[in-house]
């Protein structure tokens, strides 16, 4: 039994100590938010936060983070109360398919945390290594404006 | 407004789904009286009933099915917006299952920009004849004439004051009645959702994490397998070490058949362990010999081809040419390299009925592929779609949905959900095919067109499924193994490789010829505009260096040839929204411009681009680009923009980056580190403007601006530096060795 700390609530995960993280939160505890993208920390697509920085969960095993704050994108909000973030990405319709969406936001919050006014072309530093194969990046970098923009 | 995923509570409503629409006496009798009725419009043409579409169920909900099914473009949003504004109902009453195989109108394959034009145009036509039979039914019930009810979100009220609703007018038993593509539809002054801009239905629970996509299903028993390919096209397994795999952690199952290898177990790192190790044992006889991505336009042209020319228009004897000017131009394998790589879940339960989860985009032919290759009926295969990450074309979905019914049959009862890695699907799914174009021009003393010739290759752009196990990828690794069919290419109207390979222009004389080749260098199949990517690229570009010789500015240039009113006014749009006319040249930067019709019968777009190229190291950055287009009558404007601006810049990645590498030992190109792709610093500002047809078909958006978007970026490039890159990608070491030619 592994405990592991999601979204504020500790949770008891039977896998073994290196199984990923991605695999643990979708499969066992059934979080739809992180995403299997690549498995190599390439795309961003599984991004979740950890104590406060933006990690990828599908080269994080459960033992490395025992004891820590892992945020999910469930963690920041729902459908019916969504955070600032999700909320602009719903107005600004910021995706085509939308699958790296999950990251996008993660990597986001991180970036508004630590810089709440951000330019265009700090939001583009920040979001450069998650990849989005629609081409919606010009939206994305909209949505993540306009949350800047929200008290 | 719902978009179903708990497929379970659907299928156990569907024997009570009950509605109606009774056809009033005197609708029949007309029906009976008209002989010969007209083709009905989009998808009704083959699916007549307006059951088939819409249902309305005794909670007020009212179901809309559709054969189409949502790819990230948008469509389940746009065919909601259409009925909800025929029927007279608030998006909100409206819950939508598309892409079901057991309960969806077959509409075919989600592909070709088709979806407005056939799911659109027909959701608009049965809404519309629905809301008229239902208004017939109130004017019976309420004693009103039909043209005096007033409908609001599906209650109907009389004159008088009296209202009803139409699920209490649906009588209880469910009446096929089929459509008649003829009632009237709604003026602009009366719709609520055409024409605006809404959040799309699926956005919100993407952006929240709740259960939308097929990643996000996890059946009660649910387990995971994967699937070891081989690692060559052609490589046959030898052996593995099946016993030690099935010793390994929480392993189920290991199957092989032929050189088809998967396993299935407990838990996902399990099935991902057992299936490294088993690749580590297995051994596999390798080809000796196989093309390789260096030499493919070599090998393009040292093939046997078909030929046909789809074009011959001779030039008119009175013409004179003054030089005659030729250029050639390559393309590479691209790939769609989705970010989600192809997920499917497979069950085989005790009525015997295989059941898949997909995120493919012909759920019907693939399941009848998939019902080939396990010797099964194909009422026994039931395909449902489920949204995936956007697939750009037939990419690794298929092939996925078969791993699992394999997988699947070897564990009866047990959900097996199958996950390509990253390398699979990079690896195995099918690229857009390499292409090499030959231009040649004749022009007279005023350096205009006089004469035109374009010869294409090509490999096939259509492996699709098809109803053919074939055409899947694990039948062909069997022990019995399901032969690939010889592909063809698809003729007109819609063209495959050839596609948008005849000139919109009007020149004189024209000649096109076709070289198609059905054998394979890379596995290849249909990606986002087939081979109008590359044509288009080439004839843009060719034109281009035409104006140039001629000293003749490109836009004019292009209009001098061009009569089309259409395509007239979006090169005129795009131009004025870009700032053509006031352009000033800086050293180093440069501007270009190109159009295209999409399929000639479809979208028009033009694109300007502005670029910077650093002559010391040839790389070229993308300052801004501008795209005008029509796509007839718009039902979602901010869905078309997303759809024009998203294509630019996937197509803007296929052109500065793009290509496939492989060889002997198989495809190089793993990974987003040997397959990189555009990113958030690299892409540029785009600004989409549209002109709104209102009255005029639709004619589809999805795949209008990437060959235009090709051409305009290398007539940019010529532009700041003076120098033409013909063969594709640009990437900086082409261009410094234009440079330095």
């Amino acid at each position: 039994m592994t405990a592991l700390k999601v979204n504020g609530r500790t949770q008891d995960v039977s896998a073994p100590d290196d199984a990923p993280l991605l695999y643990v939160l979708r499969n066992d505890l059934k979080y739809n938010g992180p995403k299997y993208g690549c498995g190599l920390s390439q795309c961003g697509a599984c991004t979740v936060i950890i104590d406060g920085q933006a990690v990828r969960s599908c080269v994080t095993s459960i033992g490395s983070v025992v004891g820590q704050e892992i945020t999910t994108l469930e963690g920041l909000g729902d459908m019916s109360a969504p955070h600032k973030l999700q909320k602009a990405f719903m107005d600004e319709n910021a995706a085509q398919c939308g699958y790296c969406m999950n990251g996008m936001i993660m990597r986001a919050k991180v970036l508004l945390d630590n810089n709440p006014k951000p330019t265009d072309g700090e939001i583009r530093q920040a979001l450069d290594g998650n990849l989005c194969r629609c081409g919606a990046h010009n939206r994305i970098v909209r949505a993540v404006l306009r949350a800047s923009q929200e008290a | 407004m719902n978009i179903e995923t708990n497929r379970r509570d659907l299928l156990k409503g569907a024997g009570a789904l009950v509605l109606a629409f009774e056809l009033p006496a005197s609708e029949a009798a007309a029906q009976q009286a008209a002989a010969a009725p007209p083709p009905l419009p989009g998808s009704l043409r083959n699916n007549p009933k307006v059951s088939s579409w819409l249902r309305i169920e005794a909670d007020g909900k009212i179901r809309l099915l559709v054969g189409k099914v949502e790819l990230g473009q948008g469509i389940l949003t746009a065919v909601s917006q259409i009925c909800a504004d025929e029927l007279d109902i608030d998006m909100k009453r409206l819950s939508i299952t598309s892409g079901d195989t057991w309960l969806s109108p077959n509409e075919g394959t989600t592909a070709g920009s088709f979806s407005m034009p056939d799911c659109g145009t027909a959701v608009r036509a049965v809404s519309a004849d629905a809301r008229r039979i239902l208004l017939g039914l109130a004017s019976q019930k309420l004693g009103a004439e039909a043209d005096k009810l007033v409908v609001s979100d599906g209650t109907v009220r009389a004159p008088d004051g009296k209202q009803t609703t139409y699920w209490e007018l649906v009588s209880g038993q469910e009446l096929e009645v089929p459509a008649t593509g003829k009632s009237p539809t709604k003026p602009a002054s009366a719709r609520k959702y055409i024409g605006k801009n809404i959040t799309r239905i699926d956005i919100p629970p993407k952006a929240t994490g709740s259960l939308i996509w097929i990643q996000d299903l996890r059946p009660d028993g649910m387990v995971h397998g994967r699937v070891v390919r081989p690692p060559q096209y052609d490589a046959k397994l030898i052996n593995a070490d099946l016993d030690a795999a099935r010793k390994l952690p929480g392993v189920i199952e290991v199957v092989r058949d032929g050189s088809f290898l998967g396993v299935v177990a407990q838990r996902e790192e399990q099935a991902i362990n057992a299936a490294a190790a088993l690749r580590q044992s297995a051994r596999w006889d390798m080809p000796k010999e196989a093309p390789a991505s260096d030499t493919v336009h070599d090998w393009l042209l040292a093939q046997k081809t078909k030929d046909v020319v789809i074009k011959d228009q001779a030039k008119p004897a009175n013409l004179t040419a003054a030089a005659t000017i030729e250029q050639t131009y390559k393309r590479p394998f691209v790939m769609h390299a989705s970010i989600g790589p192809s997920t499917a879940i497979g069950t085989l339960t005790e009525d015997g009925v295989m059941t898949v989860q997909t995120h493919s985009q012909s759920v019907f032919e693939t399941g009848a592929a998939i019902a080939q290759m396990l010797g099964m009926d194909k009422t026994k295969v039931r395909m449902q779609h489920v949204q995936g990450c956007a697939c750009y074309g037939h990419n690794g979905a298929d092939d996925a949905a078969a791993d699992a019914a394999l997988l699947a049959r070897a564990v009866p009862g047990k959900p097996v959900r199958i996950q390509w890695s990253r390398n699979d699907e990079h690896k195995w799914e099918p690229y857009n095919s390499a292409m090499l174009l030959k231009t040649k021009a004749e022009v007279d003393a005023k350096g205009d067109i006089i004469d035109w010739r374009f010869e294409l290759w090509s490999t096939s752009h259509g492996t699709r499924p098809g109803n053919n196990a074939g055409n899947l990828l694990p039948a062909r690794h069997l022990a019995k193994p399901f032969p690939m069919p010889e592909p063809v290419n698809g003729g007109p109207p819609n063209y495959a490789a050839d596609r948008n390979a005849i000139p919109l222009y009007d020149f004189p004389g024209q000649k096109v010829t076709t070289h198609f080749i059905s054998s394979f260098a890379a596995r290849a199949s249909s990606t986002r505009g087939l081979g109008a990517y590359s044509n288009v690229f080439a004839i843009e570009s060719f034109i281009d260096e035409l104006a140039a010789r001629a000293k003749v500015d490109p836009l004019e240039y292009r209009l001098r040839h061009l009569k089309d009113e259409r395509g007239r006014a979006v090169l005129q749009k795009a131009a004025e929204t870009f700032g053509w006319s006031n352009f000033k040249k800086q050293p180093g930067r440069g501007r270009g411009i190109a159009f295209a019709r999409y399929k000639n019968l479809a979208a028009f777009t033009a694109i300007v681009v502005e670029v910077d190229v650093n002559a010391a190291t040839g790389k070229i950055r993308v300052l801004r680009a501008v795209a005008a287009n029509d796509s007839g009558e718009v039902v979602s404007p901010d869905g078309v923009k997303n759809q024009i601006e998203g294509g630019l810049i996937q197509s803007l990645s296929w052109t500065l980056k793009e290509g496939v590498r492989y060889d002997a030992s198989g495809v190089r190109s793993e990974d987003w580190t040997s397959y990189p792709i555009l990113t958030f610093t690299e892409v540029p500002p785009v600004e989409v403007v549209l002109i709104d047809r209102p009255g005029t078909p639709f004619l589809g958006t999805g795949e209008a601006s990437q060959g235009p978007t090709s051409a305009a970026l290398a007539n940019a490039v010529f532009d700041a530096v003076g120098v033409r890159v013909r063969d594709l990608p640009l990437t900086p070491a082409r261009v410094k060795a234009a440079i330095n030619a």
